[in-house]
């Protein structure tokens, strides 16, 4: 009935923009931002090639008139001794940290997004308030007791309900994958919520009048449609895990068996503060993964965030 | 297939909302039976109780010899096709069509000759590997029914499924959605609010009103003997006219006298219908349908006429509609206000709007296209006095119709 109109006043907005966005002044400014932005990131990666002495005496962009490349501050900071760095232990152990944190959390928050938008239960939509208010709980207010709970257990008047976690070798990962997901997960849902709700009723009824339950629904037909939306949770949720550093902090500690590279960062940057060469080569090998990820996801990325208001 | 059975079945929602109101209805095996109705009748919710994506409220629904008020709808061993198609937007046309039957573990070559079987039949061979997004609406409509075809239910559920279309392809559709039935022989059920898809499709056909039953009848009684206002009204496109009149008696028969006309009243419906003799000297409402009005000079029957001043005339090309007034003021009764409600929300009938004719009737009538009948001019209408409609002015009920002696339309 009045169905037709509104996709075709939205697809003209939206060539509105497209054509706004696509005229001469605002590509030059796009440009100028570009460059603006990618410049500082470009002169890190110069210096970091640079040797020592030339880093500390004069600026990367002399490199063009004197270039001398080495590739020394590399192989100290990755695999040098524990007082040069040793990156490339805390490089693992950030992977093992943030791929798992990743994947709990696009799994769960898609289970219970379709759950709070698809199924009928007593007290969803109080849940669902529940969980949106969660955002704007600050993390830190969290981290005590969930440490205290990790340490020691549960008790409740003197009564230990739950024991202390005392986690040992791979699996002192564990609190940090649980961390990152409860941090995680009230976005993810949310997100995820939003997305899932707006898919057609008629589809999920379709799939029942089919023979489909729950499962098969989730499975087959939201999963499929979502992709674009789990692909921008996961990279937000991987990027945020990634350069995360307190929550990492806390939870895995300094050592060389569970803290990530942002923890190892920032320790080289109070104790090893004039040791620019490293500091350069240790950032940019933290960079690299982000930016990977970014690129090579970023189509989804950009799909994912327009999916909600064009169709198709 | 199967038959299905609504024994009282109510639904009512949270807010205290009676969506359907005690419905019986009993659709046979093989049958194809259209719910039509405004609205906000409550059709699709009765259909959707069936297809078990509405709880049932209260009453009992029997599909074949089990009662499934609570069976999910996977195990009712039904088919719905949706208004806006619910294809699986991921799935090429030959998955959405196998889907289900995956689902049911039906082995493999045995989908692959249903799917074929199906495709076949609707045309869709060409499309298979296609997805959805790359098909036209009548190919997705199209889909829509496959998926519902290889699946071989007991029964066929429709929901519109033709509103989607455009006008042309509508008609198509119509046309091949019957020759389907006659070849499937499956039991459908069919919703729709358009009354010419409600007509030309169903073997019989339910109208609902405010969730309640009005009456279920073949198409052409329910054309011809409409149990009540409602009914009368809502049926029959341009729709009835509608005009309380006097009945008075004339010797051994009578006549109707309404503004400054007179028509005498048909010997046999008179004798048909005894009752009409209880209404001497009262007023009822009077039902004349467009095509039982002809040119006086070209008409074929004439049991009385009517000399009005036509004000419009609309030349179709099989026909001419004329619309003139009658100097009576319009019907009040709450069922002519609800057709008229559902009339300007339609916006395509003759009779909404115009409030230029506040204290005036307007009729349609249609006539001979070979009528010189022209806007502005006297014209002498020769009325099927045999054809015409008595309704209680107040109940609304149609005068001596079988079905509305006992208070419920029960066919």
């Amino acid at each position: 009935m009045s169905a037709p109109t509104s996709p075709a006043a939205t697809e003209s907005s939206a060539a509105r923009v497209r054509r706004r966005l696509s005229g001469r002044a605002a590509s030059i400014a796009a440009i100028v931002i570009a460059v603006v932005w990618t410049l500082p990131t470009f002169g890190l990666f110069v210096s970091s090639f640079r040797p020592e002495q030339e880093i500390k005496t004069t600026g990367w962009w002399t490199f063009f008139t004197d270039p001398s490349l080495t590739l020394a501050n590399y192989r100290d900071v990755l695999f040098g001794t524990a007082s040069q760095g040793q990156l490339a232990s805390y490089f693992v152990n950030s992977f093992v940290i943030t791929l798992p944190s990743t994947v709990f959390v696009v799994a769960l928050a898609a289970l219970a997004a379709y759950a709070l938008a698809w199924m009928n239960f007593p007290g969803r939509d109080w849940i669902f308030l529940g969980v949106f208010a969660l955002q704007i709980v600050p993390l830190q207010m969290s981290l005590v007791p969930l440490l205290s709970f990790f340490s020691e257990g549960v008790s409740i008047g003197g009564v230990q309900v739950l024991p202390a976690w005392e986690l040992e070798g791979a699996f002192q990962f564990t609190t940090v994958w649980v961390a990152h997901t409860i941090f995680g997960l009230p976005l993810g849902v949310f997100l995820l919520h939003n997305f899932i709700a707006q898919l057609p009723r008629s589809l999920f009824e379709a799939a029942r009048v089919d023979g489909a339950g729950h499962g098969v629904i989730f499975r087959r037909v939201v999963t499929p449609l979502i992709v674009p939306a789990l692909m921008s949770l996961a990279i937000f949720q991987f990027l945020w895990v990634w350069n995360d550093l307190l929550v990492a902090l806390i939870f895995a500690g300094g050592g060389v068996e569970t803290a990530p590279l942002t923890v190892r960062l920032a320790e080289m940057a109070g104790t090893r503060g004039n040791e620019w060469q490293r500091l350069t080569a240790g950032a940019f090998v933290s960079m690299i993964v982000p930016l990977l990820v970014f690129f090579s996801l970023q189509r989804y990325f950009v799909r994912g965030l327009l999916a909600g208001s064009v169709k198709g | 297939m199967a038959k299905i059975v609504l024994d009282s079945v109510d639904k009512v929602y949270s807010g205290g909302v009676k969506a359907v109101d005690s419905l019986n209805l009993e659709i046979n095996d093989g049958e194809f039976m259209v719910l039509v109705g405004p609205s906000g009748c409550g059709k699709s919710t009765a259909l959707r109780m069936i297809a078990g994506l509405e709880e049932i409220t209260g009453g009992t629904l029997t599909i074949g010899d089990r009662v499934v008020n609570d069976l999910p709808p996977k195990n009712r061993d039904i088919a719905m096709v949706f208004q806006n198609y619910a294809l699986y937007p991921h799935m090429t046309v030959e998955q959405n069509l196998a889907f289900g039957l995956k689902l049911r573990k039906t082995p493999k070559p045995e989908i692959e000759r249903r799917v074929k079987e199906a495709a076949a039949m609707l045309g869709l061979e060409p499309y298979l590997k296609r997805k959805p997004a790359a098909l036209s609406g009548g190919q997705r409509q199209r889909v829509a029914m496959g998926r519902a075809i290889v699946r071989e239910p007991q029964a066929f559920l429709m929901d519109e499924p033709l509103s989607n279309l455009d006008a042309k392809l509508r008609v198509q559709m119509r046309a091949s959605l019957n020759q389907l039935h006659e070849r499937l022989g499956v039991t459908t059920v069919y919703v729709t609010h358009d009354q010419i898809e409600a007509m030309t499709l169903g073997d019989r056909v339910a109208v609902l009103r405010d969730g309640k039953l009005q009456q279920v009848d073949t198409p052409k009684n329910l054309f011809d003997h409409p149990v009540n206002l409602f009914v009368a009204g809502f049926i029959g496109s341009p729709a009835m006219n509608f005009v309380a009149a006097r009945l008075e008696q004339n010797g051994d028969g009578a006549v109707l006298k309404f503004a400054d006309q007179t028509l005498p009243v048909a010997d046999e419906t008179l004798a048909a219908k005894p009752e009409l003799r209880d209404y001497f000297g009262r007023e009822i409402v009077l039902g004349i349908r467009p095509s039982d009005f002809d040119d006086a000079e070209l008409a074929a029957y004439n049991g009385g006429t009517m000399t009005v001043k036509a004000d419009v005339t609309e030349e179709i090309g099989t026909e001419i509609n004329v619309i003139f007034t009658i100097d009576a003021p319009p019907l009040d009764h709450e069922d002519a206000a609800a057709l008229a409600a559902d009339a300007a929300g339609d916006g395509d009938e003759d009779d909404a709007a115009l409030p230029l004719t506040r204290d005036k009737s307007v009729f349609t009538a249609r006539v001979s296209p070979r009528s010189s009948v022209r806007p502005g001019q006297m014209i002498t209408l020769a009325v099927d006095t045999r054809q015409l409609h008595y309704f209680d002015k107040v109940s609304g009920l149609s005068i001596g119709h079988p079905a509305s002696k006992p208070a419920a339309a029960t066919v």
